[in-house]
């Protein structure tokens, strides 16, 4: 048993070789299928406990570790609850705490022609950490096509063409049920419309790029769930996903690094305000949206497919 | 405003765009466009360094038309320019000397990836050192944490699965704790940008019932880098993440990774808090002893290691102890000494680090010292380079080791005598381990062995790299005055 874990370790064998070949077996009734699981999932937990266990020594040591696992999160609670007791009321003790708030909210219309100052405040007066944060998305989708992405090294000898059409996960496949078909026609439009809407009007109420594109990926994980990946990669391949990411993203770090640049050394930046309240006002803060919504949408449904299949497909 | 003032933005800006860029291309167009990238960057960097020299030493750099509270800012200072030259000098030749590795390691359709984490990683160690406002530390702390376990991963061994996840669970811990402690302190403020921010605590603390409260804030967040960046006893992540990772990969997260968090917690000491309320709370006694402690730990458990790596991951663990040390004495010496290590170890390990896997590859592509036997006849020139870090980090005069721990014993001798005894045993008896540990190697490695083999030749994409970290080593122990007085320039105009 640890001598599996071992190899495990130095990358001679897979952890989950017994689980994917379990969804091998098409015909196997149902029931039969979940033990088969449930006990690969115990042989699993199994050999994997061994070597924990020898290394971490015996009862005794668990014993001191849960005592001071639980002891120190009682002493970081005490003293989250002290700081909080003592911490000054806000906009009453302390004058100080209101300086940057005011503004925005006495001079934020005017200034960035947005009448929603959230999106005034992260998308003009404090631009610079969205443009980090909505690389942060990218990042993770990258990470997860490192960690998720089938490739030679993790399935090991057999060909990738044959690997995706045996070992799709079947069992929780529901693309060719027709209750959810005929709801996915239903919602799936209405979804996008909605997300198009909430991504529209960030500068005017509450919205905006990310939770609008996060709309608009869950629909289109919808419509992937109902219809199956073989609709969605017709129109919304691995190359289309990557080139939409690029594009959003590049728009957005060239357009804010013009705004930067422009404001940094006192150059007039010839964006229009627009008026507070129309479509087309806030000045960047729309297209912007566009592109963060682009960006959350397709990082949405990257990681459900890449968890689902191991792939973003039509590549 | 010149135009090299717009520099640091550009690092930024043109970092985060080639993340996007090399996602798009193949693995090999990825490669080249990030090598020539790098060296850009090198040139940018340093003009931005030579630029502040000139004028005056400083200058800020407001983000957008909106100016200081309001907006983000950046800064760059002489401090900044020394770090963010040292980061971009050390990752071009991680990645120069490295990439033999990352072709052979790394699976061909991840290429590509690959390269897009490292650039995306090159933009938030910018961020990072150019900073001016703590909220931008964090955001760009999130993209340094996905990114080092996105390097880590990508190896795609068991271990490094297992090693990754590790990483990853005690840096989200870290991460949130620093959450934590910006929101606690924007809460008592209303300010993240670091220089109002200052201002506001200096008026804050007039009232001495403000103290519990506010080094509960700074504690919070200390503790959230303090594990991020491996300070004792957080430092049971390294062996595995650095012992098991790319070798490029090794190098980056260990000099540069960990140093960005160091370098934001000290900005922040000096400029969101004012070093002045800092040295006021017992914070830095804690460090200084957690760095001892850390410096003891890191080396007892680098002799017990039988694996090369792991051996190389544990002396970090201790020098970042140094470092903490460092902060943790406190004053301009003190401070200066730790920025002088920061560059030291940073310069030092990328090195080690780099030097290991050439020397496995002689040995059956075993890191067991039982078969480094003879492996610097072997590879002659993986020898010298590992024999000249290693005399490096044990402190040898001439080398860049023993100017750090110079610094280190002059910071000490103006303390107390409590700290100063304290200081100067951990410097002795940490000097003698460093040395039991890196002499058996070098013996080991050049030690006679009956495995011949040709001798191997090095492309000059490894020679170099490794001549300009040897020429910094040399450089940093001859002539460390040069940059420790850089540094008090730099921390001069910090506060």
């Amino acid at each position: 048993m640890k001598e599996w874990f071992t190899r495990w370790l130095e990358g001679d064998i897979e952890l989950l070789e017994n689980v994917s070949d379990a969804a091998e077996i098409p015909d196997s009734p149902r029931e039969e299928l979940k033990k088969q699981r449930k006990e690969f999932r115990r042989q699993i937990y199994e050999k994997a406990d061994m070597d924990t266990v020898t290394r971490t020594g015996e009862k005794g040591f668990m014993f001191l570790y849960r005592t001071v696992a639980v002891v120190s999160c009682v002493l970081l609670i005490g003293v989250l609850l002290f700081t909080v007791a003592h911490i000054p009321r806000y906009g009453e003790e302390n004058p100080y705490t209101l300086e940057v708030v005011e503004r925005y909210i006495e001079h934020g219309v005017e200034e960035t022609g947005a009448v929603n100052i959230v999106a005034a405040m992260i998308l003009d007066y404090r631009a610079f950490d969205t443009l980090g944060e909505s690389h942060v998305l990218f990042t993770a989708l990258v990470l997860v096509m490192i960690l998720l992405k089938l490739d030679k090294k993790t399935i090991r000898g057999s060909d990738l063409d044959s690997y995706y059409t045996v070992k799709q996960d079947t069992y929780f496949d529901v693309s060719g049920d027709s209750i959810i078909r005929l709801v996915g026609t239903v919602l799936v439009p209405c979804i996008i419309l909605f997300g198009i809407y909430v991504l529209l009007n960030g500068q005017n109420g509450p919205g905006g790029g990310f939770s609008g594109g996060a709309i608009m990926g869950a629909a289109l994980i919808m419509f992937a769930t109902a219809f199956g990946f073989d609709r969605v990669d017709r129109v919304f391949s691995a190359k289309v996903l990557s080139l939409a990411c690029f594009i959003g993203l590049t728009f957005y770090c060239f357009a804010k690094g013009y705004v930067f640049f422009t404001g940094a050394n006192g150059i007039d930046n010839h964006i229009p305000k627009g008026i507070p309240g129309a479509i087309l006002s806030g000045g960047l803060i729309l297209p912007l949206d566009i592109a963060v919504g682009l960006v959350v949408a397709c990082t949405m449904y990257g990681f459900y497919s890449l968890f689902k299949r191991g792939n973003i497909g039509g590549a | 405003m010149d135009f090299i003032a717009n520099f640091p933005l550009f690092t930024i800006i043109f970092s985060l765009f080639s993340g996007v860029l090399c996602f798009l291309l193949k693995g090999k167009a990825a490669k080249r466009y990030t090598f020539v990238y790098e060296i850009l960057l090198i040139c940018m960097v340093a003009a931005v360094l030579c630029y502040t020299l000139q004028n005056g030493g400083e200058f800020t750099y407001s983000m957008g038309e909106f100016s200081a509270p309001w907006g983000n800012e950046i800064r760059a200072g002489v401090l900044e320019g020394v770090i963010a030259l040292l980061f971009m000098v050390v990752m071009f030749c991680s990645i120069s000397a490295g990439h033999r590795f990352i072709d052979t390691d790394i699976d061909e359709s991840k290429i590509n990836l690959y390269y897009a984490e490292l650039n995306l990683m090159t933009a938030a160690l910018m961020s990072l050192v150019w900073t001016n406002d703590i909220f931008s530390g964090y955001v760009f702390v999130e993209i340094l944490t996905l990114t080092s376990c996105g390097i880590l991963i990508v190896r795609e061994l068991g271990r490094t699965t297992l090693a990754a996840v590790r990483y990853m669970i005690l840096n989200l811990l870290g991460s949130g704790l620093f959450l934590l402690g910006v929101v606690l302190l924007y809460t008592m403020t209303g300010h993240l940008l670091m220089v109002p921010m200052q201002e506001t605590i200096a008026e804050l603390v007039k009232d001495p019932g403000v103290y519990p409260t506010m080094t509960m804030a700074v504690g919070i967040l200390t503790i959230g880098l303090s594990i991020k960046s491996g300070l004792f006893p957080f430092h049971y992540w390294m062996p595995d993440t650095y012992g098991w990772a790319t070798p490029a990969s090794a190098s980056i997260l260990s000099s540069l990774v960990s140093k960005a968090y160091i370098f934001l917690l000290f900005k922040i000491y000096y400029r969101a808090i004012g070093i002045s309320v800092f040295e006021q709370m017992p914070i830095r006694n804690i460090l200084l002893v957690l760095g001892i402690c850390g410096i003891i730990a890191g080396s007892v458990s680098a002799i017990r290691a039988n694996n090369i790596n792991r051996m190389v991951a544990f002396s970090s663990a201790a020098q970042i102890g140094y470092i903490y040390m460092g902060i943790g004495l406190g004053g301009v010496v003190g401070y200066s000494a730790a920025m002088f290590h920061i560059i030291v170890h940073a310069i030092t390990k990328s090195q080690l680090f780099l030097t290991t896997p050439c020397l496995a590859e002689v040995s059956g592509d075993s890191l067991l010292f039982r078969e480094l036997q003879g492996s610097g006849r072997r590879n002659r020139d993986a020898g010298v380079f590992f024999t000249i870090s290693a005399l490096s980090m044990i402190g040898i005069p001439v080398f860049a080791g023993f100017s750090s721990k110079l610094q280190f014993g002059l910071a000490a001798l103006g303390q107390g005598d409590i700290k100063l005894i304290l200081v100067m045993l951990a410097l002795a008896v940490s000097s003698m381990l460093n040395a039991v540990y890196f002499i058996r190697t070098v013996i080991r490695i050049y030690t006679e062995d009956p495995r011949k083999s040709e001798r191997t030749r090095h492309r000059p994409d490894y020679i170099i790299p490794m001549l300009v970290l040897t020429a910094c080593n040399l450089f940093l122990g001859l002539f460390s005055w040069v940059t420790v007085d850089l540094i008090r320039t730099g921390l001069s105009m910090f506060g």
